[in-house]
């Protein structure tokens, strides 16, 4: 046996305030609010700090500061505005290990992942976006001849499930199409967005450029219906998403909701069967299933369905689940008790309904919030497991026979932002890219992002793109 | 070979039907698992276990035209004994030479415990007649060979004639005659591609092949981590299917204890830790040991020596 020895990653690196104020003008301030609340590791439930929950006072405080700054961030040329992009990516880069361990305890996703996916693909995402900062003109939206022009304040909400990553894909598009932010973290991970706070001093960003209010549920809200924000970016809950909608309507402001999820991975005969193992794996265990396109349905064509469930169950065996800062760590911990009360009720739902359940023996740690790996079998399209986002480590099983079918079942839930597609036949893929109602379909991989590709959902799943050119729409007055 | 597999071999029509018939393999998909496994972090007794563990699985090598046999028992000796500063450093698993050097290393490991392999069928092209080939292998099995590493035609196998593979690689195991292992070399760089390299270790195995190794070490690209992968997931599949384990060795390219520690890691997570003996898995490489002994004194004096503290031979 090759037991492999514990290989935590030093959290020495990481300087963790007790306490912290909001990022407002360029500075450190007191809130008007004195509500305070930790923010735990959720694989330990120590806390990490106090954050201030903003209230409306705040919040307003924060939006007239970025209207303020907008003035002369949208005057400045596009050359100009790269700059400070193209510096802030390369100082992420610089702190990414720093900002990578901070992410795991804030978060308690595994090491390996923080440190080979969010943070490069944050810091790629500055660097796109940079890019394009002096191209508005050219990247082929509105009318020929006339000049893009940015929104005004942009008031962005993230979700924890990706804290920094999430606040790469908001941030770097709005600034780089000239407008200011105000960014609300989520309040279970706002570490990571208080860390940025300090790269845009340290990029000398203007201040008031970028402002980042603490806070939860309230301090989203005030952020929402404030009058002095024109453009709101939302990714969350599906629930909540429809609420900011609500609020939104009749005001002007322009929306963009990325929500949740429900996404088929689906299996052909044809597949390439290990591949598409790992692929599977990746799909509904990646970020502990924290992933509003995680592939929580599979698919898989009835003729391979015992094989494949026999490999996948031979691979899940292997994923190690534990101490997120362990660099061989494969799933870390649950977000919050809050989300994993979640993700025990719907499953347990699943066990009352029929479907039949499996996890690899795995001990759990004694602390903090854990759930194993968990697979369904034998799941109707009618069950809940099969329909609700459960947005944890728990994969559904269902079985199909024909392609006709594939498409049917795929389509049949009131989401639609990702799905899966595994075969070796090229033109079945093509077939079925064609007929899926989601916005991202995956070829052969899962979970692969990249800032070129735009990303965003079909139905309840939201609307609006981020990333890729056409990220910059939603960013720009036309 | 048991009965599900009985009847593949019977016309090259069946043999492609089956070899064909098999999953396809995603190349970026099977490239980015092996990337990950190679992230994994092997720290302090897990490090010194593996080390140990790897210098147990090597098949120590020589294959040059400016091979003798003082060069050869050189060798040998450090295969025996690895590092003269230490004693409890396990011995390498073999030696692997030409099959006129097989009388040499013979000779000079009586009563080691380290196996003497031949390389055999006209290494490295194997581009002669098969009656060569089976001579060749007679001739190191005579010479006292416990283990043969034989190429196969790659020629016919991309030309799609796997019967005249299967049929050579069955010649050469019965002229092993039971006192050697059989190695079959796949040269997966001349395969160009993970389906064949998929194929071609299935075509081994099902004619009679102990063990499936990716390269002669003559061609680039040798042994990768990604080539090992789907070699190892086929002896996986193949253990299934009919009962019987095969073992697997990559050869040529692996130099550094870091590369080492990375195939085990692959055998560890994709055949698994019963394939984490030198009976079942070989690293064939020949500077790698010298790393290996460097890294494992690291282990326990905390300090690195230099390259003079290691025997050059």
């Amino acid at each position: 046996m090759f037991e492999y020895a514990p290989a935590p990653e030093s959290r020495d690196i990481v300087d963790i305030q007790p306490s912290y104020g909001l990022f407002i003008n360029g500075e450190w301030v007191e809130p008007h609010s004195e509500e305070r609340h930790p923010t735990v590791n959720p694989a330990t439930e120590e806390p990490l700090s106090e954050i201030a929950w903003a209230d409306e006072a705040d919040v307003d405080r924060a939006v007239e500061t970025a209207r303020k700054a907008f003035v002369t961030w949208s005057a400045m040329r596009g050359a100009e505005r790269a700059k400070y992009l193209f510096r802030i990516a390369r100082i992420i880069q610089e702190r990414a290990r720093e900002l990578a361990v901070l992410e795991t305890l804030d978060n308690g996703k595994p090491i390996r992942e923080s440190r080979d996916v969010d943070l490069p693909l944050v810091a790629a995402h500055f660097f796109y976006y940079a890019g394009w900062a002096d191209k508005l003109a050219y990247a082929g939206l509105g009318r020929p001849g006339r000049e893009p022009r940015p929104i005004g304040v942009a008031g962005q909400v993230i979700p924890w499930n990706f804290p920094l990553l999430m606040l790469a894909w908001k941030v770097a598009p709005a600034l780089a199409c000239g407008n200011t932010v105000v960014l609300k973290p989520a309040e279970t991970t706002p570490l990571t967005a208080l860390a940025f706070a300090d790269i845009c001093r340290q990029a000398d960003l203007p201040p008031g450029v970028v402002n980042i209010v603490t806070g939860a549920g309230e301090t989203g809200a005030a952020l929402v219906r404030h009058p002095g924000v024109d453009k709101v970016a939302f990714t969350g809950s599906t629930e909540i998403g429809k609420l900011i909608a609500k609020a939104v309507a009749g005001t002007g402001k322009r929306l963009t909701l990325e929500l949740g999820g429900k996404a088929a991975n689906i299996v052909f005969d044809d597949a390439p069967i290990d591949q598409a193992v790992e692929g599977i794996v990746n799909g509904i265990f990646f970020n502990q299933g924290h992933v509003c396109c995680a592939g929580s349905r599979l698919l898989v064509q009835e003729s391979i369905a015992d094989e494949l469930i026999e490999a996948l169950k031979r691979r899940i065996a292997l994923l190690r689940v534990g101490d997120p800062l362990d660099k061989n760590t494969d799933i870390g911990a649950i977000n919050s008790a809050e989300q994993l009360a979640k993700i025990r009720e719907l499953a347990e739902s699943g066990e009352a309904e029929g479907a039949e359940r499996w996890s690899p023996p795995c001990t759990l740690p004694d602390r903090g919030y854990w759930f194993p790996p968990t697979v369904f079998t034998n799941v109707a399209q009618s069950h809940r497991i099969a329909r609700e986002e459960i947005f944890g480590p728990v994969l559904s099983v269902l079985t199909f026979r024909t392609p006709a079918e594939a498409v049917e079942k795929a389509n049949n839930t009131p989401y639609g932002l990702s799905a899966g597609v595994w075969t070796e036949k090229g033109s079945l893929m093509l077939w079925m890219a064609s007929r899926l109602r989601a916005g991202v379909v995956w070829s052969n991989t899962y979970n692969r992002f990249d800032p070129a590709s735009p990303f965003g959902g079909y139905k309840e799943s939201g609307y609006g793109r981020e990333g890729g050119r056409h990220g910059l729409e939603e960013y720009l007055a036309l | 070979m048991t009965a599900p597999l009985a009847e593949v071999a019977a016309s090259n029509a069946s043999l492609r039907a089956f070899l064909h018939g098999l999953p396809g393999v995603d190349r970026v998909g099977a490239e980015a698992r092996a990337a990950m496994l190679g992230t994994r972090s092997i720290k302090t007794t897990a490090k010194k276990h593996a080390i140990d563990l790897a210098i147990r699985m090597l098949d120590l090598t020589t294959l040059e035209g400016a091979d003798t046999p003082g060069k050869v028992r050189a060798m040998c000796a450090k295969a025996v004994r690895p590092d003269p500063s230490d004693p409890d450093a396990p011995s390498v698993a073999a030696v692997c030479v030409y099959p006129d050097l097989v009388p040499v290393a013979v000779a000079a490991l009586q009563g080691t415990g380290v196996k003497v392999a031949s390389v055999a069928t006209a290494f490295p092209s194997g581009r002669s007649s098969l009656n060569v080939k089976v001579a060749e292998t007679e001739y190191a099995v005579a010479a006292g060979a416990s283990e043969v590493d034989m190429v196969i035609d790659r020629g016919a196998f991309l030309a799609g004639d796997y019967l005249k593979v299967y049929e050579e690689i069955a010649a050469v195991k019965a002229a092993c005659a039971g006192r050697a292992h059989l190695k079959v070399i796949l040269e997966t760089g001349e395969l160009a591609t993970y389906d064949n390299v998929r194929r071609a270790s299935w075509l081994a195995m099902l004619a009679g092949a102990d063990f499936i190794k990716t390269s002669t070490g003559k061609v680039s690209p040798a042994a990768t981590p990604a080539v090992t992968l789907i070699m190892l997931e086929a002896v996986r599949g193949y253990l299934k299917a009919t009962g019987r384990r095969v073992g697997v060795k990559p050869a040529g390219g692996i130099r550094t204890t870091k590369d080492a520690i990375k195939y085990l890691v692959l055998v560890n997570e994709t055949a698994g830790p019963d394939w984490l003996d030198p009976e079942w898995f070989r690293l064939g490489a020949s500077s790698l040991l010298n790393d290996l002994l460097m890294q494992r004194q690291k282990l326990a004096t905390g300090r690195y020596a230099g390259p003079d503290y290691f025997t050059l031979d």
